[in-house]
């Protein structure tokens, strides 16, 4: 059986969007997947959700290992627990899915993003902007008179607020990749 | 997967000779296919070409694709084999669609073969393309679009063992067909396991011995049996029979757990859930233990879901994990195979030298018994010879005078209110011969199903109850029951009506029966003869005996126009929305039961 799929349900580990409208918690939760690499495994993947009424916050997907012949699918979602044990336990049954983590559940557990944004302004903005990014440690790697284009990895509320620290001084794009997690310590998927 | 793949490759060089379509055929035999249903087109006329060189195999032509999976469905069901379907690419793998459905939804081992164009059109719009493996990839448990000659042994015999193991179901393998006409190697079938798929079949002792403590202190106990007893085959079901013996513990079954247990069990009380019995609803309602093996708390079975059983223990058993506390939060949930759960049971009951609350149980069976006595099922049919037929009627004769034939029977059904009157009053005494369209309930399954059944038990009777309705929507297969000369016997219940829609319409539309009249009905006695079928008709009480009696006597196909009474409305009925304990009688017993909310009139 693939492991990490104890039945019990968590309690919520933390509640950004409150109560839904039943009375029950909504967690967000990062779930990876370790699947075989076989065409039409991500669309098994995304269908479940789309046709389950499942929520997808973010998604992403590579090869993880040599050779290409596994890849790890890393979704935020967010939903009651109840939920997102059915999310867990509906990846889990399907045929080319090899593992199945909750990792908001499993412990404590790392999660990265990385975004580009596109900041076009003049004059005292520019500094501005700069003045942010140095303060977020994001890197600048795109400059031209009258544009920058910053690159930041962190935690995704990490990247909320720099956004939204940019939208005044002349945000003009934003690109984000979704999250790569890892738990923390010796443990694997 | 590694080793597979190599095996492949050493195999590759003593016999590149073969097609495609001759390696399939080999691999089909190593399954051990004999039958396969199917319809020919372009992309698979190479698979066809081979399938006319070889006698292992034999092919049943349907007229519609549909009915192909449907009757795999019932040869797998009625056998305990995986069915196989083999269609064409584009309209006959979109045609396929339902019956996969149908078969994932009841949890049915299938593998379906669909042509498709040659892997360098895929993509073009081709003529008679379709994205075989996008369109079914939510109906199908798994499948493959075969892209390279090399996977093809190795894709086709996993197909049958993704097909076959944990909770069956579905599987398309989508072939090109260059890859049909094409060489490529033949591997036999490997047992290298695919890490990734590995169905837990052994259930955990602790949680077994959980649920059994749990059964030994019951007062109130029952029993909710599924589909998935009847999947894990004869053995859980007689196993499991000899258990409920055991403990003295009453037993209820849902729609497709029909068969499990023996239905004329002095410790059966009958089927659950929306049309199901009076003493079953109410003793799910109001027991204290309740153990469910292989069933999945269906929406029909529950009614509302904060009602169900709302102070009992539950134990349910499943093969799929993902089915436990997906709708109703239980106590001891145990994953596996439902045979090895009742077997383990049954070790723990004797570990444990369990014995029940005699004097708990007695007062329980006394309370069930009461209910027992209302008769929900009770009708009143006027006898005299003149006097309209009732459906109820119609149907306890046919299972009364079936019986008497002393045959082996298997019972297909359509969907509507036939089905549920079948399912009412039909006893079936063992698994595998009860043949409905539960999760999916689609209308035209039942007569492919009884195609199937014929085709897989030929000395059997095989009866397809249906409804007027129902049996136009694949009534084509009579086309097939002629050609293969089977004598199935299509029991038609002629309302005029859509009868359950009209049941509906009744109770929640203010009796507005919008389109639900079937007008200009054609003659299913001259429809019969024109597909070489013999046609029956009663029309009166004084001749429905005599027809059904020499209908099923009839050394070939039949079709039995039975007109019955129109009106007449299908009970016990748990209104949707509403608990067990508000259920709604029928005429003969004073009306009593729930309103039907608005919430209640969305899950209809
Ligand atoms: C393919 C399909 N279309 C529509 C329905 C909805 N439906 C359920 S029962 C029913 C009426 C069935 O009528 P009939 O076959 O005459 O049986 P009766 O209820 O009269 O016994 C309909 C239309 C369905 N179940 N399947």
């Amino acid at each position: 059986m693939k492991h990490f799929s104890d039945l019990s349900i968590p309690t919520a580990a933390f509640s950004p969007d409150g109560l839904s409208a039943g009375g029950d918690i909504i967690t967000r939760a990062v779930i990876s997947v370790l699947v075989d690499n076989e065409s039409g495994v991500l669309a098994r993947v995304v269908g479940l959700f789309s046709g389950r009424g499942y929520n997808i916050e973010s998604l992403t997907v590579a090869p993880v290992e040599g050779g290409g012949t596994r890849s790890r699918i890393n979704i935020v979602t967010s939903g009651t627990p109840e939920i997102i044990e059915q999310i867990r336990a509906q990846l889990d049954r399907q045929v080319p899915v090899c593992r199945v983590a909750n990792l908001t559940t499993l412990g404590p557990h790392i999660a990265r993003e990385m975004v580009l944004v596109k900041v076009v302004s003049t004059g005292e903005a520019r500094t501005e902007a700069l003045r942010i990014a140095e303060a977020f440690r994001a890197r600048a790697v795109d400059t031209t008179a009258s544009s920058f284009v910053f690159e930041l990895t962190g935690a995704s509320d990490k990247l909320d607020s720099f956004i939204e620290l940019m939208r005044p001084i002349g945000l003009a794009e934003v690109s984000r990749t979704g999250v790569a997690a890892l738990t923390r310590g010796c443990r694997t998927l | 997967m590694n080793a597979t793949t190599q095996t492949i490759a050493t195999q590759s060089d003593a016999s590149t000779t073969l097609t495609g379509a001759e390696v399939l055929m080999k691999v089909l035999v190593d399954q051990g296919v004999e039958v396969v249903f199917g319809y020919p087109g372009g992309a698979v006329l190479p698979i066809y070409d081979a399938l006319f060189q070889q006698d292992r195999i034999r092919h049943i032509l349907v007229r519609h694709e549909q009915a192909a999976v449907h009757a795999a469905e019932a040869y797998a069901r009625s056998t305990g084999r995986v069915g196989v379907v083999l269609v064409t690419s584009g309209p006959g793998a979109t045609n396929a669609v339902t019956g996969l459905l149908d078969a994932l939804m009841d949890s049915v081992p299938v593998v379906c073969l669909t042509g498709q164009v040659p892997v360098a059109l895929i993509g073009n719009d081709a003529f008679q393309e379709a994205d075989t493996t996008g369109i079914t990839r939510p109906a199908t448990k798994y499948n493959y679009l075969v892209k390279r000659p090399e996977e093809l042994s190795r894709v086709v015999n996993e197909a049958f063992e993704i097909a076959r193991s944990g909770r069956p179901g579905p599987v398309v393998v989508d072939l090109p067909k260059n890859i049909t006409v094409g060489p490529a190697p033949y591997a036999p079938p490997s047992r290298t396991p695919r890490a990734s798929y590995q169905p837990r079949i052994e259930p955990d002792r602790k949680a077994v011995a959980r649920a059994v403590a749990a059964m030994k202190s019951a007062k109130r106990p029952l029993f909710y049996v599924g589909g998935g007893v009847i999947n894990a085959g004869k053995d859980a079901c007689a196993d499991l029979t000899r258990f409920i013996h055991t403990t003295g513990f009453p037993c209820t079954a849902t729609l497709m757990g029909l068969g499990a247990f023996p239905g004329s069990d002095k410790q059966f009380l009958g089927m659950l859930g929306m049309h199901g019995t009076y003493e079953a609803n109410l003793a799910t309602h109001d027991c204290d233990v309740l153990i469910a093996l292989g069933s999945r708390f269906d929406d029909r079975v529950t009614g509302r879901v904060d009602a169900f059983s709302p102070n009992s223990f539950k134990i349910h058993a499943d093969i799929d994990p993902s089915q436990i506390n997906k709708i109703i939060r239980v106590d001891v949930p145990i994953v596996g195979d439902a045979g090895r759960i009742i077997a383990m049971m049954i070790e723990e009951w004797d570990a444990q030298t369990a014995k029940t609350d005699a004097k708990a149980l007695e007062t329980w069976w006394s309370r069930i018994k009461a209910w027992k006595a209302l008769d929900c099922l009770r009708f009143t049919q006027d006898q005299s010879a003149d006097a309209v037929i009732k459906p109820q009627q119609a149907i306890k004769r046919l299972y009364e005078l079936a019986v008497e034939t002393g045959r082996e029977t298997f019972v297909s059904t359509e969907v509507g209110q036939h089905q549920m009157w079948a399912a009412q009053f039909f006893k079936f005494e063992s698994p595998n011969h009860w043949l409905t369209s539960g999760g999916l309930g689609t209308m035209g399954y039942g007569l492919p199903a009884a195609v199937g059944a014929q085709v897989a038990h030929p000395d059997a009777l095989v009866i397809d109850v249906s409804g007027e309705a129902s049996a136009l929507m694949n009534i084509q297969e009579l086309g097939t029951i002629a050609q293969y000369r089977l004598p199935v016997k299509i029991f038609l219940i002629n309302n005029h009506y859509m009868g359950m829609v009209r049941q509906w319409q009744e109770l929640l539309h203010g009796s507005r029966y919008s389109e639900s009249y079937s007008d200009a009905l054609p003659d299913f006695v001259k429809l019969a003869e024109s597909f070489h079928a013999k046609g029956f008709r009663a029309t009166k009480m004084s001749e429905l005996d005599d027809t059904i009696r020499a209908a099923l006597a009839y050394d070939g196909a039949a079709v039995i126009d039975i007109c019955v009474a129109e009106g007449e409305n299908c009970f016990p009925m748990i209104p949707s929305g509403a608990a067990h304990n508000e259920m709604i009688l029928g005429p003969e017993q004073e009306q009593q039961g729930a309103e039907i909310t608005d919430e209640g009139k969305m899950l209809v």
